[in-house]
């Protein structure tokens, strides 16, 4: 083991022991917020290597697992129902609806196709004039922006048969709103690298002294995550609350004001369902009124479908870090990467993924 | 079968993960069933009047026809080649049967067919295609053009070579980078528009083989070439017929810094990913160095390692499993329910 790793893992253990002693908690709860954080934990076995009494929970990271099933329901209706060609990313392919997913409905011929960037299908819109393109667009403030600059794009070269359905989110409306919830119980966030590059660090503040919350920002190597939870610790020990950037080759803490400031040139909030959260006033985003000529929700009106999550899924309580996916009886039985019931399965930065891929069997 | 509400192929069928396993065991075993068959291996040995006999088939769909270190003529050689050799046969004679879609322009034919040529030379040993067919569809049907291949070989006196041989302490030997081709495949389609310079390690390991052979004595015990499903696959599927747990120490196990990049920036693991030119060998630890020797002298081994070891299985009652041991001194268990999806990558 790396001489670095194995100091920043003896002062975690002192700094834990002294507080474990001190009574300042028995079991501390951290929780990650980014689905690239509950990979690489889980993958180098970060849980392996610190105290029990951490104890290290996945939150609402992954935009597909928080995506919820009304979304895909609707995106199917829109495909059943119009004559349009669907790019969206390929986690969201193998996401369970109610009746099917996109995966099947590709397999029963509809168009369907997996794009690696949203200037694929802007790109495939402008050689095909003949087809509607519909960009099925997710994720939080890492992509947001790549969205918004395919919208201006196709808005400057006027294309008429491109659209986008927004299933885009903003993560500090979740974060309040879970740090709301009484029943989750959190003592630490380790805050996402990615998003808080662009979003920066001062989009937090307010929460660690209104919830008396250590909030880290960490980076996603384990020594650069070991050293997010120490600082954690060590805002514990000090009761010195505040939001610390331990990723600063990439964070600041101003962010990236273009990349920032265009998403409100294309988007304005909106509310947004979460999956197990619920509504989040001001949590989605939806295309201005100067761009709704390509919102696909408006352009291609399907009725409400008749959602419901598939009986038994704990989706919802895994993402708030209410059950670890151990606790759920489907986990690794009924539900498996190859035949996923709950999204947190399904995508390639779910926690249930994650667990059951780097985990299972230790 | 019961994870199919469609009840129709898909993709992930293909991918060499836990559905390709249960079309195989639940459709296609059940329905031809027979002893030979049922052993589920590289290549089926065959007895042939007091001689034993190998022999395999594959069938070749990459796109696109032609990629950096390689092209669907070669592919086709490769493959069949390293099926046959991974049962310790001498390679003699391949069949070649080609689907063309319509409008196949007939320089790329030959192309392909000068590439086949040149890997037979590549090869050596006299083996050759010895018969073959022809069909066109009309197009739209296929895409430009598919190939299968079907391989025979001779299986010279000497101790056996198969998975059943594995052994508590045999070292676990690799013949260098790991995950080139699938991601060669990948960035030559020019979805991601990396900049890289990744060739496939396409290669016919014949040579490889019998210098192998020839290091170990009777000190080798089973062979497998890594391919689609990657270096993860051939060890968790051998672990399971062995009954034997493997160590897998990460840091060990090669791969180029490019090849390692491409997949991190993706969420892909390297260990999931498709090679065509690599071969796992086990190997008893007291030949394992002069077998390394040997393979890194060979042209197609320089970046051999030894990245794990055999281990016994001490509880009965816990299937056999493959333990790969981190940079940081963690644990993770490879499992099969875990794919790397890349459709036509062989």
């Amino acid at each position: 083991m790396k001489k670095q790793v194995e100091s920043i893992l003896e002062e975690i253990k002192d700094l834990n022991k002294n507080l474990v002693f001190k009574k300042k908690y028995k079991t501390l709860k951290i929780m990650e917020v980014c689905g690239t954080h509950t990979m690489a934990i889980a993958k180098h076995g970060i849980r392996q290597l610190i105290p029990a009494s951490i104890d290290l929970i996945s939150g609402p990271g992954c935009p597909v697992c928080v995506t919820p099933i009304r979304e895909i329901d609707k995106i199917i209706e829109i495909i059943k129902k119009y004559d349009a060609t669907v790019f969206t990313f390929g986690d969201m392919m193998r996401v369970p609806g109610t009746n099917s997913s996109l995966l099947a409905e590709k397999a029963r011929g509809k168009k369907i196709k997996i794009c690696y960037s949203p200037t694929d299908a802007l790109d495939f819109a402008e050689s095909n004039p003949d087809k509607k393109i519909i960009f099925l667009a997710i994720g939080f403030e890492t992509t947001i922006p790549l969205t918004a600059v395919i919208v201006k794009r196709a808005f400057e070269k006027k294309l008429n048969n491109f659209f986008v359905y927004s299933t885009h989110k903003t993560l500090p409306q979740a974060l309040n709103a879970l740090l709301s919830d009484s029943c989750i119980n959190i003592g630490g966030f380790l805050m996402p690298g990615h998003v808080s590059a662009i979003t920066g660090s001062s989009m937090y503040e307010g929460i660690p002294q209104k919830y008396g919350i250590a909030c880290v920002i960490s980076g996603f190597e384990p020594e650069n995550i070991l050293l997010s939870i120490h600082a954690i610790l060590r805002q514990i020990t000090g009761n010195d609350f505040r939001v610390e950037i331990m990723y600063k080759s990439v964070v600041r803490p101003e962010g990236n004001p273009v990349a920032f400031s265009l998403i409100f040139d294309v988007f304005e909030p909106a509310d947004s369902e979460w999956r197990g959260l619920g509504l989040i006033l001001g949590s989605g985003l939806e295309l201005k009124k100067k761009f709704e000529g390509f919102d696909a929700k408006k352009i291609f009106p399907v009725a409400n479908p008749v959602s419901c999550e598939p009986p038994g899924c704990r989706c919802g309580d895994v993402i708030k870090g209410i059950i670890k996916p151990f606790d759920c009886k489907k986990f690794g039985k009924s539900c498996t990467p190859e035949n996923p019931v709950g999204a947190c399965m399904v995508s390639s930065e779910g926690t249930c993924a994650a667990y059951f891929k780097y985990m299972a069997g230790i | 079968m019961k994870d199919n509400k469609n009840n129709s192929i898909l993709l992930s069928h293909g991918d060499g993960g836990v559905k390709t396993g249960r079309l195989i065991s639940e459709i296609i075993g059940p329905a031809l069933k027979n002893n030979i068959l049922d052993r589920l291996e590289d290549s089926a040995i065959i007895p042939c009047r007091g001689a034993k006999a190998a022999f395999t088939t594959d069938s070749f769909v990459v796109s696109p026809l032609f990629f950096p270190g390689g092209d669907i003529g070669k592919l086709c050689v490769c493959g069949t080649i390293n099926d046959l050799v991974t049962s310790g046969c001498r390679p003699a004679a391949l069949s070649l049967s080609f689907i063309i879609e319509e409008g196949l322009d007939i320089n790329v034919f030959k192309k392909v067919l000068e590439s086949i040529k040149n890997t037979l030379e590549e090869a050596g040993e006299g083996i050759k295609i010895v018969t073959g067919d022809t069909k066109v569809v009309e197009k739209g049907n296929a895409d430009k053009l598919f190939i299968n291949t079907s391989g025979i070989g001779f299986i010279e006196d000497g101790p056996g070579i198969s998975p059943s041989n594995i052994k508590e302490g045999d070292n676990i030997i690799i013949n260098g980078n790991i995950a080139d081709h699938g991601i060669c495949i990948l960035n030559c389609r020019q979805e991601f528009g990396f900049k890289a310079d990744i060739k496939s390690d396409c290669a016919p390991l014949n040579s490889l083989v019998k210098d192998i052979k020839d290091a170990a004595g009777s000190g080798l015990h089973a062979l497998r070439d890594a391919t689609r499903g990657g270096l993860a696959r051939v060890l968790i599927e051998l672990s399971g017929s062995s009954k034997m747990n493997f160590d897998i120490y990460q840091d060990k196990i090669p791969i180029q810094r490019q090849t390692r990049g491409i997949c991190e920036f993706l969420g892909m693991d390297p260990l999931y990913i498709a090679n065509e030119g690599k071969m796992v060998v086990f190997a008893e630890e007291k030949n394992s160095i002069r077998i390394l020797d040997a393979m890194k002298k060979n042209r197609y081994g320089k970046h051999s390692a030894i990245i794990g070891r055999v281990k016994g299985i001490k509880d009965k009652n816990r299937n056999a499993s493959v333990t790969l041991i981190t940079e940081l001194g963690t644990k993770r268990v490879l499992d099969l329910h875990y794919s790397e999806q890349l459709p036509r990558i062989c």
